[in-house]
């Protein structure tokens, strides 16, 4: 049983993958380029300033290297949201490919683990990239730092899924207009990728510990700075994957529920 | 009754009937009440998160005349400018390609009374005063962080609407070349550098000779040294040139947007 069902995801993996090579330059600017600039501006340019002031609230590193990890993780976030929205209602609503999809033997669990999986690879290969980048401009203090992409791949699915959930059961895409105000560009700047979340007002700073986002930042810049400890990194990592296999869960219903009426 | 208002009030068009353009927009965003009042949340977001966050990390800047202010009043003028300038360009670009290309909205504004110079303007001054909404209440927002040091912030609605204007202008421009939503890909590639270097996140003094020159001549950074220069109250006359340079800009625009939709949509 489980062998069919890895089967059929890899059939629909090898779909998205031949959309993709067809579409793939498309991303390149929104993927690769914006995180370079963001690096540029904000760790060097910023950098230069808050390193003159002191950087004694950021454990004495450079800033360029307190934000790297945070920035990678943020960006995991953010392509695998927004390849969780309009691709997913794409496949419902406008091109239904989904519904073609499952006029084959797949089953629509098997329509949305080889959907996932997709995003997985999107999220690893642009994160790759960017991790070579960082290490390039010596973003990174210890080799550690390089196991900031399995988390940042960690992290990127465990948004993916609950958001892919949301979006079978929406009617029309001004939801993710919503999603992107109140859940991504939120966390993106209140995480702790930009500056530690002690500073931020109580209330706040539990809104970041609840933010998936959060762990995978705090994860991502211990390995970084070499500065991991077994148990919060233990907790963080169970976090996410709770996020991960919750959402998924909700995810197949959703989709199984809105093809299969 | 909010319909009779925007028949009564006095849109400022002088030639051509902009405004019957600005009423369906109108009437299609009452709909949609939520979406247009979520998009004052996004630049608040940026301004809590670098005026709590950020500012404490950098500490104090020196202006060019030797003003000292926080980081936070420093950079919020920079995201009044920005947010300006995204949320023109955003509803000049996507919503007008929707509307052209899917809607269909433009060949059926045509078949009436309304001429292309009438479909440009209308949608501009919709552009404008839905900008000037988010604007007013981001300055609201500043006031109460007390990052607004001067009365001349009264005029930094204006440059934000002046901002909004040449932004909407070329963004209507480009719009009529683009082919597919992939060649969006461009409006991102000019807009989110300038977000990120026009002097937004630190002093245009921080960059060396011939990049300081690239930067001084974009237009976001024209308008961020409006808006700078307003809220903390440090005026001078270059201000002029910044400002004209916008008026330029966005009446190119607009003259190129419309003799495009005409030439596009009426043959």
């Amino acid at each position: 049983m489980t062998a069919v069902a890895i089967e059929n995801g890899q059939r629909q993996f090898d779909y998205w993958l031949t959309v993709y090579k067809r579409t793939w330059k498309g991303s390149l600017v929104s993927s690769f380029l914006l995180p370079l600039l963001y690096l540029a501006a904000m760790g060097i340019g910023l950098g230069s300033f808050v390193d003159a002031n002191g950087t004694g609230s950021l454990g004495g590193v450079s800033y360029l290297q307190f934000i790297a990890p945070g920035l990678l993780a943020s960006t995991a976030l953010q392509i695998a949201v927004g390849e969780s929205t309009y691709p997913v209602m794409s496949g419902l609503k406008w091109q239904k490919f989904y519904y073609s999809m499952i006029a084959t033997p797949l089953r629509p669990a098997d329509v949305m683990y080889g959907q996932l999986a997709f995003i997985a690879f999107r999220v690893a290969s642009t994160c790759a990239v960017f991790l070579a980048v960082i290490a390039a401009f010596g973003g990174l203090r210890s080799p550690l730092g390089l196991l900031g992409l399995p988390v940042a791949l960690l992290v990127g699915m465990a948004a993916s899924a609950p958001v892919c959930a949301i979006a079978t059961t929406l009617k029309n895409d001004s939801g993710f207009a919503m999603i992107f105000r109140f859940g991504v560009i939120p966390a993106f700047l209140f995480s702790g990728a930009f500056f530690p979340v002690s500073q931020l007002p109580d209330w706040i700073e539990w809104l970041a510990y609840v933010s998936p986002l959060w762990h995978a930042v705090e994860l991502s810049r211990d390995l970084s700075l070499n500065t991991v400890e077994f148990w919060p990194a233990l907790g963080s990592l169970a976090y996410l994957a709770a996020w991960f296999v919750v959402g998924t869960w909700f995810a197949v219903r959703g989709l199984t529920k809105r093809l299969i009426s | 009754m909010a319909t009779l208002a925007v028949r009564v009030i006095p849109v400022p068009i002088r030639v051509g009937n902009g405004r019957q353009v600005v009423e369906r927009n109108f009437l299609v965003y009452r709909r949609s009440w939520v979406m247009f009042v979520s998009g004052f949340f996004e630049p608040v977001f940026y301004l809590l998160s670098i005026g709590i966050g950020v500012a404490k990390l950098v500490g104090d800047f020196t202006l060019a005349d030797g003003t000292v202010i926080g980081y936070a009043a420093f950079v919020a003028p920079a995201m009044l400018a920005s947010s300006a300038m995204n949320g023109a360009v955003f509803d000049s670009t996507y919503n007008i390609f929707f509307r052209m290309k899917y809607a269909k909205l433009y060949d059926s504004m045509l078949a009436t009374p309304l001429r292309p110079w009438d479909v440009a303007t209308g949608e501009v001054t919709w552009a404008l005063l839905r900008g000037a909404c988010y604007s007013a209440m981001f300055l609201l927002v500043m006031l109460v962080m007390g990052l607004i040091q001067s009365w001349w912030a009264l005029l930094a609605l204006p440059a934000s609407v002046l901002i909004g204007y040449a932004f909407a202008g070329a963004g209507m421009a480009m719009t009529t070349f683009m082919r597919s939503w992939q060649d969006f890909e461009f409006v991102q590639l000019t807009t989110m550098p300038m977000f990120l270097f026009s002097a937004t996140f630190y002093p245009v003094q921080t960059y060396p000779g011939a990049i300081r020159w690239l930067v001084e001549i974009t237009p976001l950074y024209q308008g961020v040294a409006l808006e700078r220069a307003f809220t903390t109250g440090t005026v001078s006359w270059t201000l002029i040139i910044n400002a004209l340079y916008l008026i330029a800009m966005g009446t190119l625009g607009m003259y190129v947007a419309s003799r495009r939709l005409g030439k596009l949509l009426l043959k």
